[in-house]
């Protein structure tokens, strides 16, 4: 029973962090209908802006503490929520009106790109760097049950994000026009909504929501380096498909569900050795089974 | 004289197949003089030539969109390398060229094998989901294999015969592109490029899509299993780093640079592309930076690829 209880928290931990990167693929997908590769290194430059600010920000806030965190935090979120919009202006908007399978390849060598120029020595260096830490560690004992800290910040600051990103998306006119655009491009235009506008927006956000991911697995992880990214954006983007693709509490959804079924099978010995090839294995049934995902709408080609 | 040894009917993708073929005897036979090192180049050569072009079946062909085939290759790779690690020692040597057609057919059936299960699931996706599927496929047989103590898991498999000359490897690589432009070219292979042209249309001319889908995966992944055998015999050591999403990515790129579904502007990217890391040594670690950007400015100035001049209709399909 403690077991399963310890591993329910160690999951949410983790699903929190998956369903924050799945929303920033699936709010472009929405959008753009494509998968944007280069998501997952925004997370990871948002964990390396966050490595190098803290030492900055440490001297006018002392780390570890919560203003010195957020501080840090927000920093890298606008730095971040600059390179999405600036990755979207560069590299996908003169391919606005080019096949999918061309934007894709293209996101695919901007993800490449970002990754193997931070690997180089004069960028970041492909080794591991200590991520410093933000925010006072302590573990809570709760009957035998191990929570800590850094878990709670993390799920907190999820179910934070995801009310905000509601309020965004539901309530504001920008919400109203990012959902016109993903319903229908053409006919948002008409309607006088300025399309890369909102488009940039889309990216904007992502990034920003992606930075923070960064930052959380960063807590959690041993340490930063210029791949980090590369596995917690793929466990997202199949989030963001079990969930239904462009449907956003469905990425959440399915951000949590992954993380959890990822850590009880890591839980299981036998299977744990798996654990890389479990998500994509849900990811091949779902699509299999539910190509929609478990909240999407399926939809008919229509000719 | 029979008409089929009258010059004039040879098709032009038999030309290609008889040149190489014989090409790939004569080069073998005076082998023994070169350099190691650019004979291991050459061998290089020939193995990402098989890749790529059995590559463009799928993704320029057909228009689908992998990115797994580097799983094919470990398929392939390790199926043949265990076969012929099992069987040399109990044969006679004089056996040994038909161990290793053994082992590469095996390895070739089996990666055959995995294309249809990929195949199957892509019936219904296109695109970015395909992608992502044939990515995620990859990493599975990565995982697999890293799992797998029989074939060395993440230590390696060490000590495979070098049974891969010259000749085998240009003899299949003449074989592939003969087999795969014939395919392609026949009365049958219009099918792929109608598929890739435009799926709702191709369908109700009577095309069944998911056919020809899942034989352009099963054919590509036969032949990558192939290549991932004369890899195999080759560098006489497999570990399943070798076989990551980016070896994918590598074979994707030459796709794309030679001009997805040209089979002559892929064997030549494949040959510019292997020999590009060699002439660029000192430059190495800017390798992947460039490569990436080249993808890129590719699909920003020149989606059709490098090498495409007369064809009206440039580019991947939507």
């Amino acid at each position: 029973m403690d077991w399963l209880l310890q591993q329910l928290i160690n999951g949410l931990a983790l699903g929190s962090i998956y369903a924050l990167i799945a929303l920033g693929y699936t709010m472009v997908y929405g959008v753009l209908r494509f998968i944007n590769f280069a998501h997952a290194d925004v997370l990871m430059l948002g964990a390396y802006a966050a490595y190098f600010l803290a030492p900055a920000v440490s001297t006018v806030f002392p780390l570890p503490s919560l203003t010195g965190a957020l501080i840090v935090t927000l920093l890298s979120v606008m730095i971040c929520t600059g390179i999405g919009i600036l990755i979207e202006f560069l590299a996908y908007r003169p391919l606005r009106q080019r096949p999918r399978l061309t934007v894709l390849i293209t996101a695919i060598g901007v993800s490449l790109l970002i990754e193997f120029t931070c690997q180089h020595e004069a960028v970041f260096g492909a080794d591991t760097k200590p991520f410093p830490q933000l925010l006072p560690v302590h573990d809570f004992n709760i009957g035998g049950l191990v929570i800590g800290s850094n878990d709670l910040v993390v799920v907190v600051t999820t179910l934070v994000l995801l009310a905000a990103l509601w309020f965004i998306v539901q309530r504001t006119k920008m919400g109203t026009a990012m959902r016109a655009v993903s319903f229908n491009q053409q006919a948002a235009a008409l309607m006088g909504i300025n399309i890369n506008r909102i488009i940039s927006f889309t990216f904007g956000l992502g990034s920003a929501l992606a930075a923070i991911a960064g930052i959380l697995y960063a807590l959690k992880a041993p340490g930063i380096d210029p791949l980090m990214g590369v596995q917690p954006g793929l466990r997202a983007f199949i989030a963001a498909v079990l969930g239904g693709i462009g449907n956003l509490p469905g990425a959440a959804l399915g951000g949590l569900l992954l993380g959890l079924l990822e850590t009880f099978a890591g839980g299981i010995s036998g299977l744990s050795n798996y654990r890389d090839g479990i998500a994509f294995a849900i990811l091949i049934l779902i699509l299999l089974f539910k190509p929609a995902g478990l909240l999407g709408k399926a939809s008919v080609e229509k000719v | 004289m029979s008409s089929s040894l009258n010059p004039s009917s040879i098709t032009g993708a038999k030309r290609w197949l008889i040149a190489g073929v014989l090409l790939a005897v004569v080069v073998s036979m005076f082998s023994a003089q070169f350099n190691r090192y650019y004979l291991g180049i050459l061998v290089d050569i020939g193995i990402n030539i098989i890749l790529a072009v059995s590559l463009n079946l799928i993704n320029g062909h057909t228009g689908q969109f992998s990115l797994g085939h580097a799983g094919f290759m470990a398929v392939g790779g390790y199926t043949a390398a265990k076969i012929s690690l099992v069987i040399s020692p109990m044969l006679p040597p004089a056996l040994q060229p038909l161990i290793f057609l053994f082992a590469l057919l095996a390895g070739g059936g089996l990666a055959a094998l995995a294309g249809f299960g990929v195949g199957v699931p892509s019936l219904r996706l296109r695109g970015d989901y395909l992608a992502i599927v044939t990515l995620g496929f990859g990493e599975i047989i990565r995982v697999v294999v890293q799992n797998m103590e029989s074939v060395g898991a993440a230590s390696g498999l060490k000590g495979i015969p070098k049974y891969t000359t010259l000749g085998w490897t240009f003899g299949l690589a003449a074989v592939t592109i003969y087999f795969v432009s014939a395919l392609v070219n026949s009365t049958y292979g219009r099918g792929f490029i109608a598929v890739s042209d435009d799926e709702v249309a191709a369908s109700s001319m009577g095309i069944n899509p998911v056919r020809y889908k899942v034989t352009a995966f099963v054919t590509g992944a036969f032949f990558a299993g192939i290549a991932g055998g004369l890899y195999a015999h080759h560098k006489q050591f497999l570990s399943p780093t070798g076989f990551d999403f980016l070896k994918s990515i590598d074979i994707v790129v030459m796709v794309i640079l030679g001009g997805m579904g040209r089979t002559a502007g892929v064997v030549v990217a494949a040959i510019i592309l292997t020999l590009l890391p060699e002439v660029l040594r000192q430059f190495s670690e800017y390798r992947m930076i460039i490569y990436s950007l080249l993808i890129i400015v590719l699909m920003m100035a020149r989606p059709q690829g490098l090498f495409t001049w007369n064809r009206k209709k440039g580019g991947a399909p939507a």
